[in-house]
């Protein structure tokens, strides 16, 4: 499994879910889970998804997320799961 | 699994708290480029950086962007250029050669500094060796990216206090030699006691001879990290202190840890080490010194300044050890003057002298660090500044360094700004009194004695 999370930050607006779920379907990415909360007064969401079935490059996919998030006023982050796991986990 | 505060805990250290991986260093042994014909040895060497070191720099960039975390630098370390060009080089001009060949190499690869421009002479100089280090004002003031250093001590050999008296003079012809850029050349120029070989950090990064032929050394970041977390837990005791130090300097190592490994496993290079050093930079709230306040001092230099250090050291490593599966090169936290703003405000509080920060590389790597001191300062004043540096590495078996900067043409209270992250500096006074009868004596100190320890 090619464990990947994406999060989302900024001031919550209609539909952020929404689009970054179409992208991730229409690229065959799956989602693992998914969980929001109000972080210092900033929306913040984490998406865990597996990118092995996907044909596009990470860094495409990184690319195109970030760019999705400058036109709704959100930064959208995608980073590998090992840097989390490694730095919380012993 | 992992939870959304741990995601923004870590994404809030890399976006806010300046954490990032300060070097991805890829240690090449030149070893199997020597050869008696000047032109064939630098044309191995060319050959050899530009072949092992060609994905580097697109390598640390797609692991940066895979993982989110900035890595600052890419960059290499050859074995020591006095033992390569020992056997081609018969004047200081084919040193030079040889520093515009690395050079060269290092804009061929991307990388922005090459170290290796080295000669080891704890004990002493072979006719190379002096060539290479008489070599060094014009190899610094003719190529950009190379940085050099010069090995003068260690605990089993004493200290090659001829190496001691040449290397103050030769830090002087650097200076002189590169007047026009406020003396940028001593920037790249550290003398050391008891140098690793694994050492990922410049300006005394060389790749050692007991090193395999290809390595990589990784060195993190971190301090702003450290500050940042030192106050959530303000007036709390020394044991919350240090509990909260070491927990910050695991999660800071486990990043270096995991690049490492992924550097090493997509260009087929072993891992080597991660250095476990806290780097500041120039950058606000990236600084060593601000630690030390957070910890509870007024200015960097105040009394318990050693103390404070001490501690922010040895927990940086207790914490740093367990997240990382080697871990080498300096491991420390280092205190560099021009290069932490922290440091930079202390001294022009009028807070920290030269001597608090000798008393300071006492308990932490690696030494007198990117000090701006007066341009007339003489040869050999900064032969004994070299000597006393040297001698607390010696006697206390650590590595210490200096890189000094005599600014020609400025003194006291003047400032000079060399850029980038070498940041700026204002001018720190020297003790003005004579050691030129001490220095003068020549030969070595012997090694010291590793019993009765007082």
């Amino acid at each position: 499994m090619n464990k990947t999370i994406i999060t989302v930050v900024g001031h919550d607006t209609v539909g952020i879910i929404a689009k970054v779920c179409t992208y991730l379907a229409e690229n065959n990415i799956n989602i693992l889970d998914i969980s929001q909360t109000i972080i210092s007064g900033y929306f913040n969401m984490m998406m865990i998804t597996d990118m092995t079935a996907t044909k596009k490059p990470f860094g495409e996919v990184s690319d195109d997320l970030s760019a999705m998030g400058e036109e709704i006023g959100v930064i959208i982050k995608c980073q590998r799961e090992e840097i989390f796991n490694g730095m919380h986990r012993i | 699994m992992i939870n959304i505060f741990e995601v923004a805990e870590t994404n809030d250290m890399i976006e806010k708290e300046n954490l990032d991986v300060r070097t991805i260093t890829l240690g090449i042994s030149l070893l199997d480029c020597i050869d008696e014909d000047i032109n064939k040895l630098n044309d191995n060497i060319y050959n050899k950086i530009t072949t092992v070191a060609k994905e580097l720099v697109k390598t640390g960039e797609d692991i940066s962007k895979e993982f989110g975390i900035p890595i600052v630098n890419k960059r290499i370390s050859v074995t020591p250029i006095g033992l390569i060009g020992a056997s081609a080089c018969k004047t200081t001009d084919d040193f030079v050669s040889i520093a515009k060949t690395l050079d060269k190499a290092a804009v061929a690869v991307g990388v922005n500094f090459i170290g290796g421009y080295s000669a080891l002479v704890a004990k002493g100089m072979t006719p190379g060796e002096e060539l290479l280090i008489r070599s060094i004002p014009d190899a610094l003031a003719s190529t950009e990216r190379i940085m050099s250093s010069v090995v003068l001590g260690s605990t089993r050999t004493g200290l090659n206090m001829d190496g001691v008296k040449l290397m103050g003079e030769v830090i002087k012809q650097t200076a002189q030699k590169t007047k026009d850029k406020d003396s940028l050349g001593c920037t790249k120029l550290v003398v050391l006691c008891n140098a690793p070989d694994d050492n990922p950090f410049m300006a005394g990064a060389f790749h050692g001879v007991t090193e395999a032929d290809n390595i990589i050394n990784v060195g993190v970041s971190g301090p702003g990290v450290v500050k940042y977390a030192l106050q959530k837990v303000r007036g709390e005791s020394f044991e919350v202190l240090c509990e909260t130090i070491k927990k910050t300097a695991f999660k800071v190592t486990r990043v270096g840890q995991i690049v490492a490994k992924e550097a090493s496993k997509r260009l087929g290079i072993p891992f080597g080490i991660v250095d476990l050093s806290l780097a500041p930079t120039p950058a606000i709230g990236d600084s060593v010194a601000d630690i030390l306040c957070e910890i509870g001092l007024e200015h960097a230099g105040a009394p318990g300044t050693t103390a404070a250090l001490a501690l922010l050291n040895d927990q940086v490593k207790k914490g740093g050890v367990m997240a990382s599966s080697y871990v080498g090169g300096l491991s420390g936290a280092f205190i560099p003057v021009s290069e932490d703003q922290g440091m930079i405000d202390a001294v022009e509080a009028g807070a920290l002298t030269i001597e608090k920060l000798e008393a300071m590389t006492c308990v932490c790597s690696v030494g007198l660090d990117m000090i701006a001191i007066p341009g007339d300062t003489p040869d050999t004043t900064i032969s004994g500044i070299i000597a006393d540096e040297l001698a607390i590495g010696m006697i206390n078996q650590k590595t210490t360094a200096v890189r000094v900067i005599p600014v020609i043409g400025k003194g006291v209270g003047e400032h000079v700004e060399f850029g980038g992250l070498l940041g700026h500096a204002p001018i720190m006074p020297v003790n003005q009194f004579s050691c030129e009868a001490f220095v003068n004596r020549g030969g070595r100190i012997p090694a010291p004695i590793h019993s009765f320890k007082n």
